[in-house]
């Protein structure tokens, strides 16, 4: 057999003075990394096989290992670099196309980091938010474009506003109401294990948001947080039927994932067992693919039509929105899904998750979702339409800071999919589409999804939403803001530092330094 | 210093076997607590040879839990020592062996029905078995097991919140 060109891209430190021979490592490793030898009493680690998810690292109860990054694999060359070399020798060895999950990690613009949010000083007080009231509640649906009021004003009486009955007469469309403007993005059962789903699902109910199915169905053991479920509609249609619609308390038609645009799905058969082959409602052992497109959305037309048809078959109960990866031509895109119909469009970024990929594709097709933001934002407004739907942001949200930006410049809400993993255990080392996920996360391997007890994972993520509520609710009081709806699109309290003019016009918020 | 029951509400270890990830770290900690130094990496080089872990995990394909003694309240090994080495403490319920006292006749070992007394043969021959980490507020075993699949509760505590995430619990009202 020809000899593999990969080099190992991790290196195993054992310090064999603070090795006690537990192997606990050997016990945790998926890949079969570490070996322990009887005869010598001496653990061995094969660096070609780790994956760097650094499980053994923290779970060494002595400190003994460290998982080093191979800096010097190849000659250094800024243009050949370590990742171009080695994707070549895979390709040469296997001729495929090459796999991947989780977020791009290229180095792209991160416009986050290169947005700076404001503080108010003098002019206008800041707020205490531990003192005062600070409103970070968020509605998520369509809003009514005014609002008519039916007042039975009593002649008689003097005092005008005593005796008056007013009453609203414009019917409100049904509406998400989040306690924080963060929900847990479509992560399908079958792509994560249901220890991660029940862990989402129980920490979305306890905090007052929403998480999302993905293209899994919704197992029965998720029955009981239905209230704070939102079913996705993918293109393959897994697990859809009427009960699916109305269990959840809203349904998004997923036409794209920022991850892989224009790409669909594949759950291979091996992995459609019992369970998920009965959530997903096809037989065991299928292979699941999600085609690229919806076969039956070729316009916005179409997609107008699959709308409506969703919320007839919800009663015009549930707010029905649609979920697109940011394209080059996302303004307008999103500006017929809003004319559709779409009561809330989520706009999924270059930098967006995923459990599995073509390399090229995540790394190479989109854009950031920054300038998504700020550019449906704008559009939406110039029509005189941005009332209609609500924008909920996803791709790369990393922290609370991330949050209100995404806000100011546009959003209602965002989805966090990596931030929710990572608190829940993720290393990112991007192995999702193995199946071997060290985690217990994405994973259906008995020996796996029990690493992930979801009592832990449901108390990580409630401190996580409860710590960046928290920090929000800081930002907000520092600007002197006491409500999150005062923030949104509120681009004057944003500045770009490193940015040149089109990107700042893209943006829509002025350079560090320009005042009024 | 752990408040004192009596035995019904003696508190106990408990596991919730579909959250052990077998790793073993249990057993690990076990023995560092039971050593001379107490010092993780000094007890296995140096004091190993006379350590047993009192806890044992045991497995059978991805199924794996974490045993120790029991506790029980008639413990058959109590009145199965014929030296009186083996007694329960009537104030915290905790059955230990004297190992001053102890024999090594492995009667307790015979009728222990969870196999949980394991023989330690390194000196005199004692029987080795979990005390429940008296002078800790938490077992050692339960404090380091890292996806909480230990749990150290009374049996009223275990019946009012059953460990794990009951699906559905929280909207059901």
């Amino acid at each position: 057999m020809a000899l593999e060109l990969k080099q190992s891209e991790f290196e195993i430190e054992r310090d064999k003075n603070k090795c006690i021979s537990c192997e606990v490592c050997v016990r945790q490793c998926s890949n079969d990394v570490h070996e322990y030898d009887s005869d010598q009493d001496t653990l061995y680690s094969d660096n070609s096989k780790c994956v760097g998810c650094r499980r053994c690292e923290t779970l060494c109860p002595t400190g003994a290992l460290k998982i080093r990054n191979r800096e010097d694999q190849f000659k250094t060359n800024y243009n050949w670099t370590s990742s171009h070399l080695s994707n070549i020798y895979r390709q040469a060895d296997s001729g495929g196309v090459l796999l991947t999950g989780m977020g791009s990690d290229r180095a792209h613009t991160v416009y986050w980091d290169h947005i700076l949010f404001n503080a108010a000083q003098v002019t206008n007080p800041s707020i205490d938010p531990l003192r005062e009231p600070m409103e970070i509640r968020t509605f998520i649906g369509r809003k009514p474009e005014r609002l008519d009021f039916e007042i039975n004003r009593n002649k008689d009486s003097k005092e005008s506003l005593k005796d008056t009955n007013i009453k609203l007469k414009t019917k409100v469309p049904p509406q998400l109401d989040l306690s924080t403007p963060i929900m847990f993005s479509a992560m399908s059962y079958g792509s994560v294990s249901l220890n991660v789903c029940k862990s989402l699902a129980a920490a979305a109910s306890e905090f007052g948001t929403y998480y999302n199915t993905g293209e899994g169905g919704l197992h029965k053991d998720l029955y009981g947080y239905a209230k704070n479920t939102i079913v996705q509609v993918a293109s393959g249609r897994y697990g859809v039927d009427v009960d699916y619609l109305n269990k959840g308390a809203a349904v998004e038609i997923k036409i794209g994932q920022g991850a892989k645009p224009g790409i669909g799905g594949h759950l291979p058969g091996e992995k459609v067992t019992g369970d998920i082959s009965n959530t997903r409602m096809i037989p065991e052992g299928t292979d699941a693919i999600s085609p690229a497109p919806h076969h039956d959305i070729y316009s916005i037309e179409d997609l107008a039509q699959l709308i409506y048809a969703l919320k007839e078959a919800t009663n015009w109960l549930k707010p029905v929105g649609v979920k697109v990866s940011a394209v080059h031509n996302i303004a307008p895109i999103a500006s017929g899904i809003v004319r559709a119909g779409a009561d809330f469009v989520t706009i999924d970024g270059l930098r967006g998750g995923t459990g599995a990929a073509p390399q090229i594709i995540r790394d190479n097709v989109g854009i950031p979702i920054e300038l998504a933001i700020a550019s449906v934002d704008e559009r939406l407004r110039e029509e005189g339409i941005r009332y209609r739907s609500s924008i909920i942001a996803a791709g790369s949200i990393r922290s609370s800071a991330d949050v209100i930006k995404a806000i100011a410049l546009g959003a209602d809400a965002v989805y966090i999919g990596t931030a929710a993993l990572v608190a829940i255990g993720c290393h990112l080392c991007q192995k999702c589409y193995t199946g071997k996920c060290n985690w217990g996360i994405a994973t259906q391997d008995p020996y796996l999804t029990k690493r992930l007890n979801p009592e832990i994972g449901t108390r990580k993520l409630l401190n996580l939403l409860r710590g960046w509520s928290l920090e929000i609710k800081e930002m907000l009081g520092g600007a002197g803001i006491n409500a999150i709806e005062s923030l949104k699109s509120n681009r004057e309290h944003l500045r770009g530092i490193n940015l040149n003019d089109r990107e700042l016009a893209v943006l829509g918020i002025k350079h560090a330094g320009e005042a009024w | 210093m752990r408040e004192r029951h009596g035995d019904c509400k003696m508190k106990k270890i408990y596991i919730q076997e579909e959250y052990c990830i077998g790793c073993r770290l249990c057993e690990i900690y076990c023995q560092v607590k039971h050593s001379k130094s107490k010092k993780i990496i000094k007890a296995f080089k140096e004091e190993m040879i006379d350590i047993l872990p009192r806890v044992l995990v045991e497995e059978i394909g991805y199924n794996s839990f974490a045993i120790q003694c029991r506790h029980c309240s008639d413990a058959p090994c109590v009145e199965a020592c014929i030296s009186g080495a083996m007694q329960k403490n009537k104030n915290t319920g905790v059955v230990t062996c004297d190992e001053d006292k102890c024999v090594g006749c492995w009667s307790c070992i015979m009728v222990c029905p969870y196999g949980v007394i394991r023989r330690n043969l390194s000196g005199k021959k004692i029987a080795s078995k979990c005390d429940l980490c008296i002078d800790e507020e938490i077992p050692v075993c339960v404090q380091n097991c890292p996806n909480e699949a230990l749990k150290f509760m009374d049996k009223d505590a275990k019946e009012k919140n059953p460990v794990g995430t009951k699906t559905g619990r929280k909207n059901e009202k």
